[in-house]
């Protein structure tokens, strides 16, 4: 990595080398795209905290955030996957409820409140998830349906089939085991069990996407999906796969939902999918596929849940949040935009500021030396 | 020919080192020697795009570890013949055979575990990975269920070290940020890497500056140098003369002549790429019997209207003597 200033090249290079290696450029990207989105992050609990320091600012509501973002939190690991890809998957909020509803019903008719019950149930969740996850990855590689319209067809298909179950009445047959300890237990201090197995399933979501085969190939298909296939990898098997994990924990956030509201929340789901998609593509996962990192995901997701509830403490109507949350998404994109078309054309939109020249002074090169 | 480049030093030292086999395969144009067959046989390859005759009629060899150059005007039939060959599109005539067995090259894939590789510029490289992740992709070395991303950085730098390809600063950088030559010389890389022998490229030297040609033909060498076959489309006959040990002329989907380079000039190359035939290359013994294969080829084609060059058609096909 270092070898950029000792090898002295025999052919000379036609274009002057850059002054700093690429390798340090990338790290140093990476660090700065986690740095801004977590520099949003904290201007905004500032904002918050500055106007209601007594209440924004406890350990009881940073607990509240924090379990109200470990159920976006799981989304947004499937969700990363998609939209690395190039996909979207409009479905999970859907499929969440759907999930909710039949582990519901399945918890109901096995009728007990211990571990056994829990348990099936949270196999029922993750079935049916993986189930939608399936129908959107079969239509999306096979049938080679838009991602976008697939998932939004499964988005109506499986919200109507959970109404039609539950003639559109929330279901509450949640085990109080599970409520209790997983809905509202600590697993130390004010540590809540919610958190910890979201923190588990982001782990495994970070070690599958940086470390295995099975990541790597989702950026190679999500950059260039016909190098994929002439390399070997098996494109349309792995979005099947891609999809159906989205959906499996799509599934298992069912189950958790039931865990924390006690209830199937039917109808307060409508916008989770704009949430998860927000957080992941703020937190700098780009919507053409082949770049992007969960943890950025993660912090991404805190910004909506932590709009939510300040907007609550401050007293300002919290539909306001879907407003902020939905002005933030489209300038994300537009800035990605930006950096997309400047590597494109090779010119430097140097105005998008500091931070992102960065990235765009990577890309330019490019088309600049040939 | 106008440079003597380093390219053009080292050649010499190469071929002269794998002469033996050559030999055998190229001067002997009846009975090929049983005990070895070529790397690759093309026996009466025809490729119709509907009325469209791409090509029709061709046999080409591509012995062990030569450079054969392919080369003619535009809409010959040379990209055809290469995407042929590397399982993009099927023929409708005529059989391939792979080392003497006849093989169906059904899709990229089952051309790539032949050993047959294409280097594109484009298509094949992932731009947001790296060089290590790109000539690794498809077959990464595992450790406990992970990448094991030492040992491919280890074996990707040798590999391109190997190769003398010294331009990249640093393996980890994404692909994308590379210029066309240091692409070429991933992808060639990486169809080393994968055990290769036979590469294809299609003009592989198109966009490039003189710099990144001359890397590009030194990569061509050192493929041949270590007994890899090279399959190479390009215009520039310069950059031909440099680098092949063969060439092969395509004029309306025939193979108008198979040459050592040798025998050849450049008036005579573009006497053949333009006319489909030369007055010089019938006198050469061996090899160019099949510049026999374009009179041979005569009558069973009245389809020709559909070819490509509309005003050379009549000319062409009239013309057997
Ligand atoms: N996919 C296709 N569908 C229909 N016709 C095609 C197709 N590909 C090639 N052809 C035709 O086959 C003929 C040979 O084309 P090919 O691309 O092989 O030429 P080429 O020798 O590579 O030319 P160039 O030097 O311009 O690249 C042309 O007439 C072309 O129009
Ligand atoms: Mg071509």
């Amino acid at each position: 990595m270092t070898g950029q200033t000792t090898v002295p090249s025999p052919v000379p290079t036609e274009e002057a080398p850059s002054d700093e290696s690429p390798t340090g450029r990338l790290a140093r990207l990476a660090r700065l795209q986690a740095l801004q989105i977590i520099i949003v992050l904290a201007v905004i609990v500032v904002i918050f905290a500055f106007l209601k320091p007594s209440s924004f600012l406890t350990v009881f509501n940073i607990r509240g955030i924090v379990q109200n973002t470990a159920i976006l939190a799981v989304l947004a690991v499937g969700m990363t996957f998609v939209i690395i890809t190039g996909g979207i998957d409009l479905s999970v909020g859907s499929v969440l409820v759907f999930s909710g509803v039949v582990a519901d019903k399945a918890m109901g008719a096995m009728g007990g409140q211990g571990w056994g019950v829990a348990i099936v149930g949270a196999l029922v969740a993750i079935g049916c998830g993986l189930g939608w996850g399936l129908v959107n990855g079969f239509l999306v590689a096979r049938a080679k349906v838009p991602p976008l319209i697939v998932t939004l067809g499964t988005l109506g298909m499986a919200l109507g089939l959970a109404e039609v179950i539950t003639g559109g009445v929330d279901l509450r047959n949640v085990p109080t085991v599970m409520v209790n300890s997983v809905g509202f237990g600590n697993i130390v201090w004010q540590v809540p069990t919610l958190a910890v197995i979201a923190a588990v399933v982001v782990v495994i979501g970070i070690v599958i996407l940086h470390r295995t085969r099975f990541g790597l190939h989702t950026f190679a298909i999500g950059s260039n999906p016909e190098a994929g296939r002439r390399s070997g990898l098996n494109v349309n098997g792995h979005l099947i796969m891609i999809y159906a994990l989205s959906g499996l924990l799509a599934g298992f956030a069912g189950w958790l939902n039931l865990a924390f509201f006690q209830s199937t929340t039917i109808g307060g789901q409508s916008s989770t999918n704009l949430s998860v998609i927000a957080g992941v593509v703020i937190g700098g996962t780009s919507l053409f596929g082949g770049y992007g990192s969960i943890l950025g995901s993660i912090i991404g997701v805190f910004i909506p849940a932590t709009l939510q509830n300040g907007f609550v403490i401050i007293g300002v109507q919290p539909f306001w949040q879907q407003v902020v949350v939905g002005t933030v998404l489209i300038a994300a994109v537009y800035v990605d935009q930006q950096r997309r078309s400047a590597a494109l054309r090779g010119g430097g939109k140097r105005k998008m500021g500091d931070l992102l020249s960065h990235w765009v002074s990577g890309r330019q090169a490019v088309p600049a030396r040939e | 020919m106008t440079t003597p480049s380093a390219a053009d030093g080292a050649r010499p030292a190469s071929s002269g080192g794998r002469a033996p086999s050559p030999a055998a395969t190229t001067t002997n144009p009846a009975g090929r020697p049983a005990q070895e067959p070529p790397l690759l046989e093309l026996r009466g390859v025809g490729k119709n795009f509907g009325p469209v005759r791409a090509l029709s009629d061709i046999d080409l060899t591509i012995p062990v570890g030569q450079v054969t150059a392919l080369v003619g005007d535009n809409g010959a039939g040379k990209s055809t013949l290469i995407k042929t060959v590397s399982g993009i599109w099927q023929p409708d005539h005529g059989e391939i055979l792979w080392r003497g067995r006849p093989v169906h090259l059904h899709s990229p894939k089952a051309a790539t575990d032949l050993g047959i590789a294409t280097v594109y510029q484009d298509l094949a490289l992932c731009d947001n990975l790296d060089i290590v992740q790109n000539m690794f992709l498809g077959r990464e070395e595992m450790k406990y269920f992970q990448l094991d991303e030492i040992s491919m950085e280890l074996a990707a730098k040798q590999t391109l070290a190997d190769l003398s390809v010294v331009t990249v600063r640093s393996i980890r950088q994404p692909v994308g940020s590379l210029s066309g030559g240091q692409r070429q010389a991933v992808a060639v890389a990486k169809a080393v890497m994968q055990q290769a022998q036979l590469v294809i490229m299609d003009e592989p030297t198109a966009a490039l500056g003189v710099t990144q040609t001359r890397v590009v033909l030194e990569l061509i060498d050192q493929l041949s140098s270590r007994g890899i076959a090279v399959l190479v489309i390009s215009h520039n006959l310069n950059d031909v003369v440099n680098v092949a040990d063969r060439v092969a002329v395509l004029y309306l989907g025939r193979l108008a002549a198979v040459a050592p380079i040798k025998d050849l000039d450049t008036g005579t190359i573009v006497e053949l790429m333009t006319t489909g035939r030369s007055s010089r290359v019938a006198a050469t013994p061996g090899e160019p019997a099949h510049a026999t294969s374009q009179p041979g080829a005569g009558p069973g084609t009245p389809t020709a209207g559909g070819t490509p060059g509309n005003g050379t058609v009549g000319h062409h096909t009239g013309e057997a003597p």
